[in-house]
């Protein structure tokens, strides 16, 4: 086995416009779920919305690259909207049906071929980083920089310092607004909305809010993951929602860090299993085919999941008397 | 029972003889033709009430008698099939929960809700009404809501002394005991500077040294001008602190007027309070010099 390039691989895997990408709308679930106890499923939906925004804006319409990106930002928050209004004055599981089934919509519609022209259908959108700039106004000249396993040639070192400046940002809005009033009463319809109207505070507003605040976070994350590979449809699929879902329960739902430390061990765990299974696969230490391998870590990542829930719901970084999963 | 520790009763709040759907001469609450139904069974029916400013009222009735549920509908907490009742002169039909509760009309759930992942304090400082670092865009600033925190903090505090609970101000409030949640719930909404408080069953699960000084600080409530409405199924409290007594049952109000006189009739004795009813009670919350008396005898 060759353990410096599994080492090597892993390691990469700590810092890459994904782990970004995917810390951002971890971010987005924690202002969901973690702190305004809104079961959001279709966290993919909001990154698919971001970055198709960004990608058809600049191809149909000729918008700058960072144009495209408010663009997305705002269709996000748009479907925050369109998301919340006829579901938030439901109980907290019919918003979870509403928005899985919103996400799938939502890429079943970038995936259909009646907009082939604008959308790409199954092809997806590629070349917008390209004709709408963000290519060019990257600060770096071509050469290779970084170390070790962070060798990054210019393009990629600048999505990543671009993705790391969005990040740095979205962590220090979700702290302020955390530490605030507003934050407590976040907090609070997150035990008990009742009580909270009780108090006198339109709790369908602050939820709205919460909705709109993580739906840009996610937003963001479709924007950055796009801003790094192409725009697929096969990308926004609900299985992304659950590695999501995964990376913040891992870190700590009810955290300002966790969802990002959540992301970043996630994805150098991908990244370790992706390449040791195989390894062991062609070793014959494991009785199944490479391919099967590779798929395996899906299934490991299932397990963990499961045990990560009934036995630190609070997560890696939680207080362990906050949030408890199961109530 | 001692006269010098029995509150002074505020009298002559009607207008005429004292009966169901009496005219009061300073209403708080108006209520006309509330009607709520659950599919075949009426659960409020109220043709006309009146709740007296400036005095404590207890609503009584048998369990399932529909108080809670007319608190519900006075609240917004749920809508009557038809009715329309006034609060210090405005409507409130149709009037969402948390505006009534921004009027002033605050009220506590029989099955308390404590927020059990907040601390104590946070649970506290949540009441404060017209809160600037509430509004998502100020609260990014903490210059604009860091002074008027601290003044809440101070508030929340000295009513967390006055309730005995400040010693318990940093722990979630999910640690805390079921009598202490409804305490906490109690000070919580006093938070609010209400105008009129409406409690359901707050001595329910309280212990009676400590139903003691709750008593003090409901009368308290009074004299600082502030309106009480509560449902009580303790006689001893009702009879020593309130000063009206409106009696449902079945969903109508069957009885009302001065503690005194509504818990000798016979409808109210029939319907509700049976026998012991008459036995002197002694102390108001002498739940266990009542168990010695009748030992006595
Ligand atoms: N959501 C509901 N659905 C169906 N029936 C209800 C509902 N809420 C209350 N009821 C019924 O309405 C009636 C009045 O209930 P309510 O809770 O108002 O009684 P209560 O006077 O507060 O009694 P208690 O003293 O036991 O608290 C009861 O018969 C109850 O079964
Ligand atoms: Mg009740």
């Amino acid at each position: 086995m060759d353990w410096g390039t599994i080492i090597n691989n892993t390691l990469a895997g700590l810092l890459t416009p994904t782990t970004i990408a995917f810390a951002l709308a971890a971010l987005g679930l924690a202002m969901h779920f973690g702190f305004a106890g809104l079961l959001n499923f279709g966290i993919a939906g909001f990154m698919a919305i971001g970055a198709y925004g960004y990608a058809i804006s600049v191809l149909t319409f000729g918008f700058p690259w960072w144009a495209g990106m408010i663009v997305g930002i705002i269709g996000s928050i748009l479907f925050a909207i369109l998301l919340g209004v006829p579901t938030l004055r439901l109980r907290g599981d019919y918003l979870a049906i509403v928005t899985i089934a919103a996400a799938e919509i939502v890429r079943l519609l970038f995936l259909t071929t009646a907009f082939t022209d604008v959308t790409g259908s199954a092809d997806g959108l590629f070349g917008y980083n390209n004709s709408g700039g963000f290519t060019s106004a990257n600060p770096f000249p071509p050469g290779s920089y970084g170390w070790g396993p962070w060798t990054y040639n210019s393009e990629t070192l600048w999505v990543l310092t671009f993705g790391l400046g969005v990040l740095a940002v979205c962590v220090w809005f979700l702290w302020a607004l955390m530490r605030s009033p507003w934050g407590r009463v976040i907090k609070g319809i997150r035990e008990d909305e009742e009580a909270i109207r009780a108090l006198g505070k339109n709790v369908f507003a602050y939820k709205l809010q919460a909705l709109i605040i993580g739906g840009i976070f996610g937003g963001m994350g479709g924007i950055i993951y796009a801003a790094f590979a192409n725009v697929s449809p096969g990308v926004y699929v609900t299985s992304i929602t659950f590695f999501i879902w995964t990376s913040l329960l891992l870190g700590g739902a009810a955290t300002i860090w966790g969802p990002v430390i959540g992301a970043v061990i996630f994805w150098t765990l991908q990244a370790f299993l992706s390449n040791i299974l195989p390894e062991l696969a062609l070793a014959g230490i494991l009785p199944v085919t490479g391919t099967q391998a590779a798929t395996l870590r899906f299934v490991l990542v299932g397990i963990g999941l499961m045990l990560l829930v009934i036995y630190r719901p609070q997560g890696i970084f939680g207080d362990k008397r906050e949030l408890t999963f199961v109530k | 029972m001692s006269n010098s520790d029995s509150p002074k009763k505020s009298t002559g709040l009607h207008i005429g003889e004292s009966g169901p759907g009496c005219k009061k001469t300073d209403p708080m609450l108006v209520i006309d033709h509330v009607k709520k139904s659950f599919g075949g069974l009426t659960a409020v029916d109220v043709e006309h009430l009146e709740i007296p400013k400036n005095a404590i009222t207890a609503l009584i009735g048998p369990n399932g008698a529909g108080k809670t549920t007319l608190f519900n509908l006075l609240t917004g907490f749920d809508t009557p099939d038809t009715g329309e009742w006034e609060f210090l002169g405005t409507s409130l039909s149709g009037v969402p929960s948390y505006k009534v509760a921004q009027m002033g009309q605050v009220r506590t759930f029989q099955l308390t809700k404590a927020l059990s992942l907040l601390t104590v304090l946070d649970n506290m400082k949540l009441g404060a009404k017209n809160q600037v670092g509430e509004s998502i865009f100020r609260a990014l600033f903490p210059r604009s809501w860091r002074k008027q925190d601290a003044e809440i903090e101070i508030k929340a505090i000295e009513l967390l002394k006055r309730f005995k609970l400040d010693t318990k101000q940093a722990d979630f409030a999910a640690s805390l005991s079921g009598g202490q949640r409804k305490l906490l719930e109690m000070a919580r909404a006093l938070m609010t500077d209400p105008v009129l408080v409406m409690l359901d069953e707050p001595m329910a699960g309280v212990n009676p040294a400590l139903t003691q000084s709750l008593l003090g600080h409901v009368l308290d409530l009074k004299k600082e001008g502030m309106t009480v409405l509560f449902v009580e199924h303790d006689m001893h409290m009702v009879r020593h602190i309130a000063d009206w007594v409106v009696v449902m049952a079945e969903g109508k109000v069957v009885a009302e007027g001065p503690p005194e006189t509504v818990m000798n009739e016979q409808a109210v004795i029939d319907a509700y309070l049976g026998a012991h009813q008459d036995t002197d009670l002694g102390v108001v919350t002498g739940r266990i010099s009542i168990i010695d008396q009748e030992k006595d005898k």
